[in-house]
């Protein structure tokens, strides 16, 4: 069990602690929001409501279930694509055939996505396509490991396999 | 436990990017509580995830906690929190406020189970009542279709006396000559014994032939001790006498319990 203290005064609702989790999070799971939304400001505001929905049901967060990282982040995605489906942006809708994350990571400098994208090619350094494909359906699009392997065609066991060689190739490319 | 080779199968990197079932992930935050190698892979697989989030936020963003702060009602944070703003007496009436209420829905739900059962016991009883009402009817339906039998315009009573091996008993007959129905009506003898059976004769006076008209069966059982025979014969008189179970051929003559003539 995650023995974060950080997380406790959270839970009891200690909003400096709050402030310090936002400070660790909020980027990542911006950046999350902003590959599916593609949209910088929708992207900034969709991040600032989720922080606001992570305080108001901090009781209902649960480390018996998974990591605090993983609860906003899934709360931050179902956010992202719920926003994608709403009546504002019907004609958007999560295309799994299109990819923010991928289109960037297989194009060369051409396009401006709006994100360092020398920061983003640093860290996915000899990945290859299958990697960024998988990354980005488990990861930024949240799909389970049965939906990944029905979409890309391969056996389940597939999935978590390459997943995990794909995560392990990334870890050397993190900067100490 | 192979905790590396659990750690190699990737199903780490599924806990944390939020795919798995909620039971797969409790087993994994079970198993990581165990054992400090997965504790430690999940925290460089989260921190792996956390640097490709953060690459792809929006060029230069700056997410300040300001607005977060202002919308959660903290000014500035950690000065004033909400549980600090909270008075204690508050806190205690609701603990109150809440026991009380969870006595209450005890006693509510132990106050259903007994009216429940209340409930199955009258139902029992209504169904017990029900069968007796039923069983009334059934005896007053046969004691209706007796008395319309005994009432009919063609029988014929004879009564019959008491001979000499019982002087004190008696029985009685309905004949209906035209449909051959005969009625015993055996309440003024006793109980037969044991392995005995009364046995009903017609009898033709000259000269004496008796015919046998059947067993008076099941004779304690027959409450209201009416039998129901048939007589085809040209009868001058009937009798009745004690024989062996299964009856006789012809009658035991010093057994005869009661006569009478048409």
């Amino acid at each position: 069990m995650e023995q974060d203290p950080l997380i406790d005064r959270f839970k009891k609702g200690d909003a400096v602690a709050f402030e310090q989790l936002h400070t660790n999070y909020s980027t990542a799971i911006c950046g999350v929001v902003h590959s599916i939304l593609r949209n910088r400001e929708r992207a900034e505001e969709l991040t600032q409501d989720v922080f606001v929905k992570i305080w108001n049901y901090r009781d209902q967060y649960d480390a018996g279930k998974g990591r605090f990282f993983t609860w906003i982040l899934n709360i931050a995605r179902n956010a992202a694509i719920d926003e994608l489906r709403s009546k504002s942006h019907k004609e958007q809708q999560l295309n799994l055939h299109s990819s923010f994350f991928v289109d960037m990571a297989e194009e060369a400098e051409a396009q401006d996505f709006g994100v360092d994208i020398n920061r983003v090619k640093e860290l996915i350094r000899d990945l290859g396509k299958k990697c960024h494909q998988i990354i980005d359906l488990l990861y930024f699009k949240g799909l389970t490991q049965k939906e990944t392997s029905e979409f890309l065609d391969v056996p389940l066991g597939t999935v978590k396999t390459r997943n995990r060689n794909c995560i392990s190739r990334l870890r050397k490319n993190l900067p100490n | 436990m192979d905790v590396q080779a659990y750690i190699d199968s990737g199903i780490l990197e599924l806990f944390v990017a939020g795919v798995l079932s909620e039971a797969e992930s409790r087993e994994v935050q079970r198993l990581a509580a165990k054992h400090p190698e997965i504790q430690a892979e999940i925290q460089a697989i989260e921190n792996a995830y956390v640097a490709l989030g953060e690459s792809m936020a929006p060029k230069g963003s700056a997410l300040a906690f300001g607005p977060v702060g202002k919308e959660i009602g903290v000014e500035t944070p950690g000065v004033r929190t909400l549980q600090a703003s909270r008075k204690p007496w508050i806190t205690w009436a609701g603990w109150a406020a809440a026991l009380l209420l969870g006595a209450g829905l005890i006693w509510m739900a132990s106050e259903r189970q007994r009216l429940r059962e209340d409930v199955q016991v009258l139902q029992l009883d209504n169904q017990l009542l029900e069968e007796q009402v039923e069983a009334a009817r059934e005896a007053l339906a046969g004691t209706d279709s007796l008395m319309r039998e005994l009432r009919a315009r063609d029988i014929s009573v004879v009564p019959l006396q008491g001979q000499q091996a019982a002087p004190e008993a008696y029985a009685r007959v309905y004949w209906n000559r035209e449909s051959g129905q005969l009625l015993i009506d055996a309440l003024g003898l006793p109980e037969p014994p044991p392995g005995m059976v009364y046995q009903v004769w017609s009898l033709k006076l000259d000269p004496l032939t008796p015919t046998s008209l059947g067993l008076l069966e099941d004779f304690s059982a027959e409450e209201n001790r009416i039998f129901a025979l048939n007589n085809p014969n040209e009868s001058e008189a009937f009798g009745i006498t004690l024989e062996p179970a299964g009856g006789s051929e012809s009658p035991t003559l010093e057994q005869l319990y009661t006569l009478g003539a048409v």
